[in-house]
């Protein structure tokens, strides 16, 4: 029954992908008019004007175009031409550094909130106000005390992630079921022993929920800090083939930055499923 | 004279709110099983908590064993009114982390030997390596029962350990409670809501009035032979003097039993009853032959 629904749903999935890829390049077979012209002229305008091509690639453009970057995924002619495995991987060593800060920083701190109502009171403003920054909004300050592009836009993953993975740890902190703290407390277990032997392991399902919101987030946030900065990265790429009218290029980059999302994803979802105890 | 537990004088009160309780003044012996009884309210959870050092009296203290009691102590094992086991660790995890916070300097073999006794115990070999949530409702009080034992406690307090379960297995699980207490000469406090249990299980059996302003009525000393059996048990001719005793009391007196007293009430000498008997015992006459439900005496603590 289960095992017939997934496979009902994959041939679905199928389906639409194969009626959305079909109007797509239905879409964009191109229908315009083919005007008469001058073949020197016809040099200088684009294939729209001279063979009526839709200005929009169709699916057998990016598809070749993805076979194409998937065969060299990693050449590197210089500055502003490096391939797209090149780029992705830059993306995802700031992201990792980043987000690895920020964990490091988020949770010993959601400890400390969820441990002491004191702190959690305390606390509480300074995170209701930083909370909802948009990260970019660091950028220039970051930029300006920095004075390096490349650790502005990992302060700025690392500002952006802090706060989900803050809240949840101090929340499953917070929620640490009062019969076990007891069992502790009865047993003379130590505050020491105590937080890495009952709060941990307890709060760790909810800790790793913040993780995973963090680092959806800091995915997000990373093609707009690279936009910004550019240099390298699938932001940058992004923006570069913008700026070259490639659109087939930024498609690809779109597919991909989407691919990969889901994988980070898909990583920290097996983590929480290995932390996450039945009841 | 003092016993190995001696509570003296206690109440806890919350804010400006009437005391809950107030005035307990409790002795018990070693190796004694005691069950409290009384209406939801009355504080018999407060109370042991106190003992276990989770809660504080706002007067009075708690002695065990020449001690006054300041905190939880290893050496009070409480087995929880919900199982409270830690559901990310095996039945051998569970019991073993008791187990190292006993003996902070055992190896891990030694841990898991001194656990497996444990488990054996309570009848769940070959369940070792489950999960709570993998074991049936009773299993899981095993297991807080072998996580007790295992730190070999001088007492153990158990808050209605086993009214989450069925009747059958509460019955099993009784038994083997009562098995294993009077094997090792366990000292027991135990709070409960089952009359037959109390009557099964307890030495004596400690009646509380109702909350806020709860006082500890009266002791029912147990005239049922130690060695008494779950299948006959209540074929025993004083058997329904001690249960009628208990339940007159939950029903009727325990809401008026300071009007009932009066200025006399003792909180420092509480009752002490033996329903169905007269003190001395009447010899030849028989114990078969029911005499007054209960005879009142005032021994001091």
């Amino acid at each position: 029954m289960n095992r017939s629904l997934t496979w009902r749903a994959a041939i679905m999935s199928l389906v639409i992908f194969f009626v959305f890829v079909l109007a797509w390049h239905l879409a964009t077979r191109g229908t315009g008019t083919v005007q008469q012209m001058s073949p020197e002229y016809a040099k200088l305008m684009g294939l729209t004007a001279t063979q009526g091509k839709s200005a929009m690639p169709g699916p057998l453009d990016v598809g070749a175009k993805l076979w194409e970057h998937a065969r060299h995924p990693f050449y590197d002619n210089g500055p502003n031409d490096k391939g797209v495995g090149i780029q992705l991987a830059y993306s995802i060593a700031r992201v990792f550094l980043g987000y690895g800060l920020a964990v490091l920083f988020a949770v010993p701190i959601g400890f400390l909130i969820g441990m002491s109502p004191l702190m959690s009171k305390a606390l509480d403003p300074f995170i209701q106000v930083l909370k909802p920054i948009s990260p970019l909004a660091w950028m220039p300050l970051a930029l300006y005390t920095i004075k390096d592009s490349a650790l502005s836009s990992i302060f700025v993953i690392f500002i952006c992630s802090l706060w989900p993975t803050m809240i949840n740890t101090a929340f499953g902190v917070a929620q640490v079921r009062k019969e076990w703290l007891n069992v502790a407390k009865t047993l003379e277990v130590g505050t020491f022993r105590r937080a890495f032997t009952i709060i941990l392991p307890a709060a760790a399902p909810t800790i790793l929920t913040g993780m995973r919101i963090s680092i959806g987030i800091a995915w997000l946030v990373i093609v707009a800090a690279e936009m910004l900065v550019g240099g390298t990265g699938i932001g940058y790429f992004v923006w570069n083939e913008w700026n070259n009218l490639s659109i087939t290029n930024v498609i690809v980059a779109i597919l991909l930055i989407g691919v990969v999302g889901m994988l980070l994803d898909l990583i920290l979802a097996r983590l929480t499923r290995l932390v996450t105890f039945p009841e | 004279m003092t016993g190995f537990i001696s509570i003296e004088g206690i109440s806890r009160q919350y804010g400006t709110a009437p005391a809950i309780f107030d005035d307990l003044w409790l002795s018990m012996q070693r190796g004694e099983f005691v069950c409290v009884i009384g209406h939801s309210g009355c504080g018999k959870t407060t109370v042991l908590n106190i003992l276990a050092g989770l809660d504080t009296p706002s007067t009075g203290t708690v002695i065990v064993d020449g001690k006054a009691i300041e905190g939880p102590s290893l050496d009070r094992a409480v087995i929880f009114q919900g199982h409270s086991l830690l559901p990310w660790r095996t039945v051998m995890g569970n019991v073993a982390y008791a187990v190292t916070s006993r003996h902070r300097d055992w190896k891990s073999a030694q841990v898991e030997a001194h656990a497996q006794k444990f488990i054996d115990l309570v009848g769940l070999t070959g369940a070792e390596h489950k999960r709570p949530a993998e074991l049936s409702g009773g299993m899981k009080q095993r297991v807080g029962i072998a996580r007790a034992l295992s730190i070999e406690p001088k007492i153990m307090l158990m808050d209605e350990p086993f009214s989450a379960l069925d009747a059958l297995t509460r019955g099993t699980l009784q038994d083997e409670v009562r098995r294993i207490c009077t094997d090792t000469g366990q000292t027991v406090f135990m709070i409960t809501h089952d009359v037959d249990e109390a009557i099964y299980l307890a030495d004596k059996v400690v009646l509380m009035t109702n909350g806020p302003g709860a006082v500890l009525a009266e002791i029912v000393e147990n005239p049922l032979p130690k060695d008494r059996a779950r299948a006959d048990f209540h074929k025993h001719p004083l058997y329904y003097a001690v249960r009628n005793h208990i339940i007159d009391f939950l029903v009727t007196r325990s809401r008026g039993f300071m009007q009932e007293q009066g200025a006399t009430f003792d909180p420092r000498n509480v009752a002490i009853v033996r329903p169905g008997l007269l003190d001395p015992p009447l010899e030849g006459e028989g114990i078969g032959r029911l005499r007054r439900p209960f005879l009142k005496e005032r021994t001091p603590i």
